[in-house]
């Protein structure tokens, strides 16, 4: 997960002097150009085009380094990878000489709708994902939240200490922590021996590939994981069987969500503190007094004022658990009977293991379209309700965002 | 209607769930208790703060202490928190101070090399990302709106998308597998220079009008003028990248293939995933683990405030 900590722009920036009608804007189109900084605007001004072809030699020179770099690391590979999907290709020669063959959209149609292996292999790395992310965006949020308000109590002594154990997970790199989770949930390892204590036998996580669907159905009784239900294994849906649809994520897969959930959940906490003290005091003061419970004024104060966080969170949530790599690297490779593959590491051992540049191109857009339609319908979500950008350095506009009840 | 949750709830908090106001009486009351604090209420909070932060940190002390530990017994007693026999075998071998197999883990050269990448990543972020956030916030040239659309495209591409095609581009331009290639694409990421634009964007501008009438040329007012106000931004941006590359993976992963290119991050993970011929070796794999984290875990509690400042900033307590 280039997860934790990569820049996605979610990173809030120290502001020495209050920005002046500062709007931030939010990543993604439509962002403002912001306050200032444009003189003469429809056209050149008096002074326009003399200040303007000055500063222009001067604007392209600085802006060099950043567009020679990001053009060629960042845009050319999405162009090159768009041209390679379309090709049948080794690597080994030129993919622009004529050399490897072109097959149009067949890598496309091998993996979406064609009767071979590489198809039911994708749609196992889909279901796999998504079961992660059906789990780990929900609690991860939560307990972020969670733990965010429990550390905003006023009452609270301590904050700092807290605030440094929660968040430094998230600091650490994604290969360090994945040792030490591999070495803790051993057959033979920490959890286990914590779980002894408590009287529950663990199971042998990572080479335990029943889903977990099907193994506490199974713990009460209703099915057998070992034995597919005939009705669910006979019939199917793009190339799995329905039994394989609704398993779950496996054993294994559970403890790469446990990861996930405890090396992210500091992150966002932070984000959640930073919206928490702008939440007005006085307002939920107002609320308890006017009557409300605790909850009753979290639910329509506190949450209300920082909704454009919660949103937020919840699409970095979403574009982080679709890319999951790092941790099945260094974990499991896919294993056990590939209920922890990932598209994102199909496509690099499509590539780097198969040298099928082609399908493994193929399966990287796949997955980026899954990813850009996850983020266009949060921001129209996020859209419909805010209209100023969504950066953690906003401030929430809590007044008027709710009604403040007033007693009658 | 809601049943309160642990942290939302009040004494007796499940009958006051009527709509309505209440007794002034009882308010009074309320308020008074609020003001005493809730003992209940507290106890409950710090156990359950405190059950959590001992899940956090149980990995951490496990992962030092079984880094202390001989391989049998760092299998036999994974939980236990006194090493025995106490051992720092791990230490010795990963330094290449005698033991068995002296070479099996080239743990210098890995340090090396993740030292020599972040140094080059992290002073050429820092320069270029303020070169360029300074362009987008301040000089007023033709192209700029564009360019910024372009960072904010690129911000939001996911890396891991570009793992094959970033090797098919290293690969034409010829560095695949070297330190060039390594290095020059992560020179300048779009997220810093967001965040730089951003700040430059609130510093005032008398302060660079008056360089200017004063005769200073522009990268002059940059470098003299504008950026020593920066410093906060330039320290966020100095640790997240510093940050950034040393804990990087995917892009060293696909930009190198020999082993005397690889780093803390790949290379353990190379150990950690690869071949288990000689045991499992966990307190071996655990030491590496822990040595790689230092340095970011040092700059962290070092600079926690900043960490958590940026985190926070623009929240203007009300």
């Amino acid at each position: 997960m280039t997860r934790y900590g990569s820049g996605d722009g979610a990173v809030a920036f120290p502001a020495a002097v209050p920005a002046r009608g500062g709007t931030t804007a939010a990543p993604g189109p439509g962002a403002g150009e912001g306050p200032g900084s444009r003189r003469g605007r429809g056209g050149p001004g008096r002074r326009g085009t003399a200040v303007r072809d000055h500063q222009g030699r001067w604007g392209w020179l600085f802006t060099t380094p950043m567009v020679v770099v990001l053009g060629l690391f960042l845009l050319l590979p999405i162009g090159m990878a768009a041209w390679v999907s379309l090709l049948k290709w080794d690597g080994q020669s030129n993919p622009f000489s004529g050399a490897a063959d072109f097959v149009g959209v067949r890598n496309y149609a091998d993996l979406l709708t064609g009767p071979g292996q590489d198809r039911q292999l994708f749609m196992t790395s889909i279901r796999n994902n998504l079961y992660y992310v059906i789990l780990v965006v929900p609690l991860q949020t939560v307990l972020s939240l969670g733990l965010a308000l429990a550390v905003h109590h006023r009452r609270v002594k301590g904050k700092g200490f807290f605030r440094t154990v929660f968040y430094f997970p998230s600091v650490t790199s994604s290969i360090a922590i994945s040792t030490v989770f591999l070495f803790l949930f051993q057959g033979s390892g920490a959890v286990n021996a914590l779980l002894k204590w408590v009287g529950i036998t663990g199971p042998k996580w990572f080479t335990d590939a029943h889903g977990l669907v099907w193994s506490v159905l199974g713990l009460l009784g209703v099915v057998d994981p070992d034995k597919p239900v005939p009705a669910l294994a006979t019939h199917g849906f793009l190339g799995l069987s329905w039994w394989d649809w609704l398993s779950g994520p496996s054993i294994a897969m559970c403890t790469l969500i446990v990861l996930a959930v405890w090396t992210t959940s500091g992150t966002y906490m932070l984000m959640f503190l930073a919206a928490l003290q702008d939440v007005p005091v006085e307002l939920e003061e107002a609320a308890l007094l006017d009557g409300a419970n605790r909850w009753q004024s979290f639910r329509n104060v506190t949450l209300p004022a920082i909704r454009p966080v919660v949103f937020l969170v919840t699409t970095l949530g979403l574009i982080g658990t679709w890319q999951v790599f790092d941790a099945v690297y260094v974990m499991s490779q896919g294993a056990p009977a590939n209920t922890t593959l990932t598209p994102a590491y199909l496509s690099y051992t499509a590539g780097f293991q198969d040298a099928d540049y082609g399908r493994a191109a193929a399966i990287a857009f796949i997955l980026l379209a899954i990813i850009l339609v996850m983020t266009l319908i949060q921001r129209l979500l996020l859209r419909e309700r805010y209209r100023d950008g969504g950066s953690t350095a906003r401030r929430p506009r809590a007044r008027g965002l709710f009604p403040r009840r007033r007693s009658s | 209607m809601n049943a309160p949750s642990t942290t939302a709830a009040t004494r007796g908090g499940t009958d006051r769930m009527s709509q309505g106001t209440r007794p002034p009486a009882a308010g009074q009351g309320r308020r008074k208790s609020r003001r005493l604090g809730d003992p209940f209420l507290r106890t409950v909070l710090y156990l359950l703060l405190a059950g959590v932060a001992l899940l956090y940190l149980l990995p951490f002390v496990i992962q030092i202490v079984t880094s202390l530990k001989t391989d049998p017994d760092a299998a036999a007693h994974p939980l236990s928190l006194l090493p025995d026999p106490f051992s720092l075998d791990s230490y010795r071998r990963l330094f290449g101070l005698g033991g068995a197999d002296a070479d099996a883990v080239p743990f210098t050269r890995w340090l090396a090399n993740s030292v020599l990448v972040t140094v080059f990543i992290t002073a050429g972020r820092v320069f270029f990302d303020s070169l360029a956030g300074y362009a987008l916030a301040r000089l007023d040239f033709r192209g700029r709106t564009v360019l910024f659309q372009g960072v904010l495209v690129v911000m939001s591409v996911p890396g891991v998308v570009l793992l094959i095609p970033k090797f098919l581009v290293l690969n034409e331009l010829g560095i695949f597998d070297t330190y060039a290639g390594m290095i020059i694409p992560l020179l300048v990421d779009a997220a810093g220079v967001f965040i730089m634009r951003q700040f430059f964007l609130s510093i005032p501008k008398e302060v660079e009008e008056a360089a200017k009438i004063d005769g200073a040329s522009v990268f002059r007012t940059f470098w003299s003028v504008v950026l020593p106000m920066a410093r906060p931004a330039l320290i966020t941006l100095t640790i997240l990248s510093f940050q950034g590359s040393w804990n990087e993976f995917t892009h060293f992963l696909v930009a190198t293939q020999s082993p005397q290119y690889e780093t803390l991050t790949t290379g353990l993970a190379h150990l950690v995933s690869g071949s288990l011929s000689a045991g499992t070796q966990y307190p071996l794999k655990l030491t590496a683990a822990l040595l790689s984290t230092i340095p970011v875990a040092a700059l962290f509690f070092f600079f926690q405030r900043h960490f958590v400042r940026s985190a926070n900033s623009g929240a203007v307590k009300q």
